[in-house]
């Protein structure tokens, strides 16, 4: 078992109030809770941080702490002997055993009553990131978690769980599976908890995703733009041969109709290929003296808008 | 070891459930959910308070709910208020977002 210093973690010293403890868990709280943080490793920073807090805002669970001792974060340690007496089927054990689960199980076992009342195992959400090729053509992949199971004295082990699931064709972004029961186990005859599989689709180098529909930046060369020209334009689906019309403005969004993503009713999304008008990094001196022609003989003027509302200007 | 998954449920946003799939999901005591459904946080897809249906997005807000108000100490008036904005700030996400993916180019990434 890890030794977690529950004092370092709220920055607490060792005597601390629990006011003082309260105090320091709503600030670091406020910083670092998940649905309300956008620091990335939040939810594992304020999982730590909620631990410390149940551990030490009880008088017991906080004794019981103190009582294993000192030790450095993270080192491994093996509970004091009378604790193990308290458990001792599962004493040969407690490797896979979380901190925090073992105070939880010695606090349940002072309070006698709380032994007989059913608990229903707790829900777990496990999120997923798959391809955008994943949802397009549907997909199969492992998923590995760590699931509490209590042993016989009613202490949690965190067993290693790996499911096969099948990413439907269609899946949405945040989309959920159900495993029922499937969910920690329950405590005293309570019914084992459900497995969430949240589905988080991953940023693709190519598209960008708005439910169902795709964007694409599409680069033109400024005479494929001025006169029209037919372009290859890569999608999910494969690669489709799009005509551009002539007269093609930058930021432009010309459709390809069902090129998006499916949706599970069968359906797909649009993919939007948006223009950029490119230039060559450098020009040739060929082509510089095209440019050169081409600005002598032509008389548009982009600007024109703006000089018939401001009088003079240039 | 590798569990081949066999009853499992997609769930999709046009589902329906129940108060009583809510409350079990959430963690929330019924009084709870009914006062959220009062302050229009959690709104039920019908209007027959004996047998109210949510759409399945409710059981993640009702989760949302019970963690903050665990987690935070917020009695039901903070609450709402907290859920309140953390639904303004989602929805000017996603807008935000929405307008950089199709403006395209250097303004848009994917966050």
């Amino acid at each position: 078992m890890k030794y977690i210093d529950y004092y370092e973690v709220l920055g607490v010293p060792r005597d601390a109030s629990t006011a003082d403890i309260k105090k320091a868990y709503r600030k670091l709280a406020h910083q670092y809770h998940p649905d309300v943080s956008k620091e990335t490793g939040a939810e594992d920073k304020f999982k730590k941080i909620a631990e410390a807090y149940a551990t030490l805002k009880d008088p017991e669970k906080r004794a019981a702490y103190d009582n294993l001792g000192r030790h450095a974060q993270g080192e491994e340690f093996v509970p004091p002997h009378a604790w193990q007496e308290h458990f001792h089927e599962s004493a040969a054990d407690f490797s896979d055993v979380d901190l925090a689960d073992l105070l939880a199980a010695f606090a349940a076992a002072q309070r006698a009553e709380r032994r007989q009342r059913p608990l229903r195992g707790q829900d777990f959400d496990v999120t997923v990131p798959v391809t955008l090729e994943d949802v397009y053509h549907g997909s199969e992949t492992e998923i590995s978690v760590a699931l509490p199971e209590y042993d016989a004295q009613g202490l949690l082990h965190r067993v290693p769980k790996t499911f096969h699931v099948r990413i439907p064709k269609g899946a949405a972004d945040g989309q959920r599976l159900r495993l029922p029961g499937k969910g920690g186990s329950g405590l005293n005859g309570g019914k084992p908890g459900d497995l969430y599989i949240v589905i988080a689709i991953r940023p693709h180098k190519l598209y960008r995703m708005d439910g169902r529909d795709l964007y694409i930046d599409l680069p033109l060369a400024p005479w494929e733009a001025a006169l029209g020209a037919p372009v290859r334009v890569p999608t999910p689906g494969g690669e489709v041969e799009m005509t551009i019309p002539p007269g093609t403005t930058s930021e432009r969004r010309l459709r390809l109709a069902g090129r998006g993503l499916p949706s599970a009713d069968g359906k797909h999304g649009d993919l939007y290929a948006v223009v950029h008008i490119a230039l060559p990094a450098r020009l040739t001196d060929r082509e510089r003296e095209l440019f050169q022609q081409l600005a002598k003989e032509s008389r548009f003027n982009p600007r024109a808008a703006l000089q018939s509302r401001t009088g003079a200007a240039q | 070891m590798t569990i081949r998954i066999t009853e499992s449920v997609w769930q999709h946003a046009s589902q329906l459930c129940s108060l009583q799939d809510i409350i079990d999901a959430s963690g929330l005591t019924k009084e709870d959910v009914l006062e959220l459904i009062d302050m229009g946080i959690i709104q039920p897809s019908n209007l027959e308070a004996e047998h109210y249906s949510f759409q399945i997005q409710c059981v993640t807000l009702a989760r949302t709910a019970r963690r903050l108000r665990d987690d935070f100490d917020l009695d039901a008036s903070g609450l709402t208020m907290a859920l309140r904005l953390l639904g303004r700030i989602d929805e000017l996400e996603t807008e935000l977002n929405r307008l950089r993916i199709r403006l395209g180019g250097r303004g848009a990434r994917q966050p």
